[in-house]
């Protein structure tokens, strides 16, 4: 009887693995077709190489090694800063820890945002009463003043706390938006199957719901982490928290202070805040186009665009 | 009628979360607050007799237990004493609170309102419309949006002030004016304010137009729209009547949580232009440790931003008669 069933596994095991391989081609196939999704993932790869392989040909970016303020020019591309500081390497070096907030703060925000809201919906109650009044406290308390206070009295040399303030404050709208997903999905008949079906309530939620949102959740997070590059490229600029570390928040804050607009330094403080934007637009692309893949709606009206 | 009791139950707890939150911050200073402040007072000049006690109950740290210290601090902020700025000596917080806030809530609330309806009638006419321009302007409006506002703030200084002259470099009305209803003042202050409002408007004003065109696409699917086209009502109908009209909801709904990202932007703005509000009032108060006034000005800024949350949802609830019915 034991052999029996799991021979029926493992064929079922088979054909689950051939169907989400052929599900896997059919979905590069056409993430390949959108075009936004293309252009969102090369800007953002160019964006992680340089983070990862900068670091060792942009060395020493805090050496006096230029004169003052010059601009751009062979050897020195984005010029110099007030002090004499390679511009470009500054550039550089910054990438990965500007990224690597983002990533982090994003990851962490949308892991509470899971746990809040696919557990309130799921659970239901007084839990979810509570955790959905939290919920819509929060959302409705502007975070930057919060942020910004907060980072300022816990005070600090390292990106952590940074990280830790922008997860915390930042989860409640994607978890008010899984909580909803999870109320709509936990009485369909699949679910409902599962639980007569006696699974584990761990199974339910791991294997039933969280696949089936599995597409928003994604969404949620990279909107999270141009969230979290944002802010803390704000508190850098702000000169609040961590002021060390380089980042493109921190180079333009040292760029205003020291009187980069009034000498007309545009390569000094232009760079920084294109990579941002350049960050954030790459990062909304990639969603666009995993929205156009994922969505049947609008999927629709893409093809009748063309 | 039980959709505005709901709503102003529910912000009426906001509030008070905001004042609890409130309470809880200066515990996370390092070292003794009230000692701070009053030994740098005393270098500024004299501080008033009583200030240590006023000091130690708006920031939480009184004699006696938790319970004791918050009771003690929501009794000093009913008598809205929030005590003395180190920031400005010997100015009462209160005072400065009251100079501050209408440049903000002026700028911040004008600002918004132009936005919205800029962007929502820009979203209806992309998602309508479609074509080559709306395809251009998805991604230039990302990009747009992915930018922080005080890097719009620098660029737009940098490009009009500093290069062309076009606009003053910072402040929110000349030097030489006082400030009053006079005519010259209020031409100045507007003069003043343009470089921060197109701030602003260009940072938010993507968000509503993404949101609107992405709304008006999944309308112009619905059956309504479709049996609205097959009865022949004029395109110009439809769009206004039929699509935009239900498209602009959420939007609305959304207002809450974009009111607070117009806030937290027009926070770093401020500090750009070194504009009078009381964002930048906040930055001086966090760099200059006046716990005192950064506890006020949190204080003031989430119950203004709850506050017109309200009002938004109260007009909602007008709009959308289904928001009454439900539950």
């Amino acid at each position: 009887m034991k052999n029996r069933d799991t021979r029926v596994h493992n064929s079922v095991r088979v054909e689950v693995i051939v169907k989400s391989w052929k599900w896997l081609r059919r979905l590069l196939k056409r993430a390949f077709r959108s075009k936004k999704l293309v252009i969102g993932v090369v800007i953002l790869g160019f964006f992680v190489l340089v983070a990862v392989i900068g670091p060792i040909f942009a060395t020493n970016p805090n050496g006096f090694i230029g004169p003052d303020m010059a601009s751009p020019s062979l050897k020195f591309p984005l010029g110099t800063d007030f002090a004499g500081q390679n511009v470009l390497y500054q550039l550089i070096d910054s990438t990965g820890p500007s990224l690597l907030v983002g990533f982090a703060a994003g990851a962490l925000a949308t892991l509470i945002s899971v746990i809040i809201g696919i557990g309130s919906g799921f659970v239901g109650g007084i839990f979810d009463e509570t955790a959905t009044f939290f919920t819509n406290i929060i959302l409705v308390i502007p975070g930057l003043p919060l942020v910004l206070i907060v980072a300022a009295y816990v005070g600090s040399s390292s990106l952590t706390p940074i990280i830790l303030v922008i997860a915390f404050t930042s989860w409640a709208a994607y978890a008010r938006v899984l909580r909803g997903q999870t109320l709509s999905i936990r009485n369909r008949d699949f679910i409902l199957a599962s639980r007569v079906a006696g699974e584990k309530w761990w199974r339910i939620v791991f294997v039933e719901i969280l696949p089936n949102e599995l597409a928003i959740i994604v969404s949620n997070f990279i909107f999270m982490v141009v969230f979290a590059i944002l802010t803390q490229a704000t508190l850098a600029f702000l000169g609040i928290g961590d002021v060390t570390t380089l980042t493109w928040g921190n180079m333009l804050y040292l760029a205003n202070n020291d009187e980069a607009l009034t000498s007309g330094a545009w390569w000094w403080f232009i760079p920084p805040g294109l990579c941002i934007g350049l960050v954030g637009t790459a990062l909304a692309f990639i969603n666009f186009g995993l929205d156009e893949i994922l969505n049947p709606r609008l999927k629709i009206s893409a093809q009748k665009e063309k | 009628m039980t959709y505005f009791a709901r709503k102003i139950g529910f912000y009426l707890l906001a509030a008070w979360a905001a004042i609890t939150i409130d309470f809880f911050l200066p515990r996370l200073i390092p070292g003794n607050p009230v000692e701070i402040l009053m030994s740098r007072m005393a270098q500024s000049g004299s501080p008033p007799p009583g200030e240590a006690k006023t000091l130690a109950l708006l920031l939480g740290l009184s004699h006696g237990n938790l319970i004791t210290q918050y009771w003690d601090y929501l009794v000093q902020l009913s008598h809205l004493n929030f005590g003395i700025s180190i920031t400005d000596f010997p100015t009462p917080v209160s005072q400065i609170i009251v100079s501050t806030l209408p440049w903000t809530i002026v700028l911040v609330g004008t600002c918004t309102v132009i936005s919205f309806i800029v962007g929502i009638v820009l979203g209806t006419i992309a998602g309508f419309k479609g074509g080559k321009w709306a395809e251009a302007l998805i991604p230039s409006t990302t990009f747009l949006t992915s930018l922080p506002y005080f890097f719009m703030a620098l660029l737009l200084l940098y490009f009009l002030s500093y290069e062309f002259h076009l606009f003053p470099l910072n402040g929110g009305y000349s030097d030489s004016l006082t400030i009053g209803f006079t005519g010259s003042f209020i031409l100045s202050a507007v003069y003043h304010s343009i470089l921060p409002a197109l701030t602003i408007i260009l940072a938010s004003l993507g968000g509503w137009l993404l949101g609107m065109r992405n709304m008006v696409l999944t309308t112009l699917s619905e059956d309504y729209v479709v049996a609205a086209e097959a009865r022949g009502l004029s395109r110009r109908k439809i769009m206004i009547g039929y699509a935009a009209r239900n498209a602009v909801i959420p939007s609305i709904t959304g207002f809450a949580i974009s009111l607070g990202f117009v806030v937290s932007g027009s926070i770093a703005m401020e500090y750009v232009f070194s504009y009078p509000g009381i964002g930048y009032e906040l930055l001086q108060a966090i760099s200059n440790d006046d716990y005192a006034l950064t506890q006020a000005i949190f204080l003031i800024i989430t119950l203004s931003v709850l506050g017109a949350n309200l009002i938004v949802d109260l007009l909602y609830g007008f709009i959308d008669p289904r928001t009454r019915q439900s539950r």
